[in-house]
């Protein structure tokens, strides 16, 4: 037995949280991209029941043009724990018809994601889903609740959500609402490296310096990958030292230049950095207000 | 790490964002990136100058407006400290977002324009920190470029807080005053040569300065159950632990506790932290107890010192902000959720409405949205509760109107 409990404070509202969860909905669900924000998401809820396991599933919305290592990487995370896992393609609303893919220099798919996020969501009757989002990523998400009520369109309506005293959490819905959850709403990119290091949490190899064939365009590094990621004829490929510092679809996700090969110098770097995290995102460059957009409509 | 959590309050213009904005640009906690969009939105507007309320003004009908209407929170670190800064909006209409930053924060930044000097929302704004029982304020007096700098300015705003504070309930606050120019920069993070008749900390060499201690403060144990932990395992066949975060004080094996509402009687067996056990828990932490006795506990209900119990009644007196459109009104019924413990509520009375600019209190018949008033509760199941100021995590509860389900309003055990 151990003498003193230490405090990690964000760990322990995380954990609050997550626990909050469990008791005030039916049926709640962990979205999981395979990011480090959610393998972090995972972990925590780990601790939240232990010993017991994990009260929900994992749902992951595939958008079928991730890195292959992601989805290795989860399939191995969920057998190793036992949890069980959900996955929704939004391929199948493509063929469908349903939904209409992009085409061009800057077709993605990541947009797409909120349809078949919805429909997953009406088709299990989830009432409550747990997502990685954290409020210093970016500024419309700087005005999220931790639980964040959405209509039964999936819509958030910035301008009246509830107000959210001390830590109490007021999970009652309408039914055909659900709310979004953001336990690591008060973490920065540099907690979570450092809670991942300090744990020792296993995380996808795209996420340390790795050699990868890539082409620039807008001063951005992008992944080559023909059957992905569009590419005009005079944007040529090379192979670089990249690491990701976010992993998303691979068509909205450039990589960094970077020698971070270790857990460690991965911490290192994104203390020195002077870029932000969502800097690499090519799917905010489209607009200033183009993540508050994509909120109304229901996108995490 | 360590972190700080500051609620920074300010009427219309008084130029919150672009202080925030300051503080992270001589932090150098504004990435190239966004720098970039700072410089690319001044230009397009036609200023000379570099526009930092945009990095904090996240909606766009807050930017089309060129005001802050919601809770932002930004993030920032020194080399001493992590930092969120909860900023809330300054018009009277938002009152209820003020409440919902500052009771997160241990601190809290009040901006007051020297040009303006005190005026009725500065007092709003000092009454709701002093309500809410901050320990530490700054009164940030900004835009001294355009007073001259005049000492006699700052000295007349100074002396009209101080005269607030004497006036107010709670006497324990820290009142600290410093004269800066966001846009500027005086005073923010570097010192001002334009200020020689201040020998004050600038504003940041305050903060760093502020004791971190948790927003609930040292008070009594208190252990709310958020569940029961039963594994469906072969190896913890017969587990049965207790969820919960601890508020006021540590908790160790060994303690005799008490199970409200029940009143059985237990001692602790283990504290549960993942898979490590631990003798002693220090409050805050989310941990798992198990008691040595077989006892009945479900969600909601709460373990505490034996020689600690708080008050348990069915009736209460509270000082409640008022957050919704419709108006509380006598004999109402609303959910009443206590942490994690949820019961109905009827109002018995309300006894009047608080004057936030410390004039004193008048009677009334209800509450209106943004109002702060006085009034007393019947539940429909006896609660476990101290008084705010004895313990701050057990002396607040929420109302949640029963048809809308949202949080209508803050209550303040008296």
């Amino acid at each position: 037995m151990k003498t003193i409990l230490e405090n990690n404070e964000l760990e322990n509202e995380a954990i609050y949280i997550i626990r909050e969860v469990a008791a005030q909905f039916e049926k709640p669900v962990l979205l999981f991209s395979g990011g480090k924000d959610s393998i972090t998401l995972v972990r925590l809820a780990q601790k939240a029941f232990y010993p017991a396991t994990i009260p929900f599933p994992l749902l992951h919305v595939d958008t079928g043009h991730n890195f292959p290592e992601t989805i290795e990487f989860r399939d191995r995370l969920v057998e190793e724990l036992g949890l069980e896992l959900i996955v929704r393609n939004v391929q199948d609303n493509i063929d469908s018809g349903k939904v209409k893919e992009e085409s061009g220099k800057y077709a993605s798919r990541n947009m797409l994601q909120t349809e078949t996020l919805l429909d997953a969501i009406e088709e299990f009757g989830f009432d409550a889903c747990i997502g990685g989002a954290r409020r210093d990523e970016e500024k419309a998400r700087a005005k999220e609740r931790i639980f964040s009520v959405r209509d039964d369109f999936g819509q958030w309506d910035e301008k009246n959500q509830r107000p959210e005293v001390f830590d109490t959490l007021n999970g009652k819905i309408d039914l055909g609402q659900n709310v979004r959850v953001f336990p690591i709403s008060n973490w920065t990119e540099l907690d979570v490296w450092s809670y991942i290091e300090k744990e020792g949490i296993e995380i996808p190899s795209i996420y340390f310096a790795h050699k990868r064939p890539v082409f620039e365009r807008d001063g951005l590094i992008w992944s080559a990958h023909d059957e992905y990621v569009y590419r005009e004829e005079d944007e040529i490929v090379l192979e670089k030292i990249v690491r990701f510092r976010t992993v998303g679809d691979m068509s909205c996700t450039a990589a960094v230049e970077s020698n971070a090969f270790t857990i460690r110098d991965v911490v290192q770097e994104i203390r020195n950095s002077r870029i932000s995290e969502r800097g690499a995102r090519i799917d905010d460059k489209r607009s200033e207000a183009a993540m508050e957009k994509r909120k109304q409509q229901g996108y995490f | 790490m360590e972190v700080l959590k500051i609620a920074t309050a300010g009427s219309v213009d008084d130029g919150k964002s672009t202080l925030i904005g300051r503080i992270l640009y001589d932090t150098k906690s504004l990435t190239d990136d966004k720098l970039e969009a700072i410089e690319r939105s001044s230009r397009s507007k036609g200023y000379d100058y570099l526009d930092f309320s945009l990095a904090t003004d996240g909606l766009v009908a807050e930017r089309e407006q060129g005001i802050t209407i919601d809770v932002a929170h930004i993030y920032f670190s020194t080399e001493n400290r992590s930092y969120i800064i909860a900023d809330t909006p300054g018009h009277v209409e938002y009152t209820r977002n003020m409440v919902t930053g500052a009771s997160t924060s241990q601190a809290a930044i009040i901006l007051v324009d020297a040009r303006n000097g005190v005026i009725e929302q500065t007092k709003r704004h000092f009454f709701i920190n002093n309500l809410l029982r901050i320990k530490d304020i700054i009164v940030a007096v900004n835009k001294m470029d355009l007073v001259d700098f005049d000492e006699s300015k700052f000295n007349t705003i100074k002396s009209e807080i101080e005269q607030l504070a004497e006036a107010a309930s709670y006497k324990g606050q820290n009142i600290t005053f410093i004269p800066v120019s966001a846009l500027k920069g005086d005073n923010v993070v570097e010192k001002s040569e334009n200020t020689p008749w201040y020998s004050g900390e600038t504003l940041l060499e305050h903060l760093e300065a502020i004791e971190n201690k948790d927003v609930f403060e040292k008070a009594q144990a208190r252990f709310p159950i958020q569940s029961v932990i039963r594994p469906k395992k072969d190896e913890f066949h017969d587990f049965r632990g207790y969820a919960g975060k601890i508020y006021g004080s540590v908790l160790s094996v060994g303690d005799e506790v008490t199970i409200l509402p029940s009143e059985t009687t237990s001692k602790i067996k283990e504290i549960y932290f993942f898979d490590e056990k631990y003798e002693t828990a220090k409050r805050g932490s989310s941990v798992t107890i198990t008691l040595e006795d077989d006892v009945n506990v479900s969600r909601g209900d709460m373990i505490v010192k034996s020689n600690e119990i708080p008050n348990v009644n069915k009736q209460l007196e509270a000082t409640i902000c008022w957050m919704d459109n419709k108006p509380l009104k006598a004999l109402s019924k609303y959910h009443l959720q206590h942490g994690v413990n949820n019961v109905v509520t009827k109002i018995d009375a309300i006894e009047s409405v608080i004057a936030t600019d410390f004039s004193g209190e008048t009677e009334t018949e209800e509450l209106k949205l943004n109002d702060i008033g006085k009034v007393k509760l019947k539940v429909n199941k006896p609660l476990f509760f101290d008084s705010y100021e004895k313990n701050k995590a057990n002396g607040n509860f929420i109302l949640i109107d029963s048809q809308t389900n949202t949080t209508a309003g803050v209550g303040f055990i008296r």
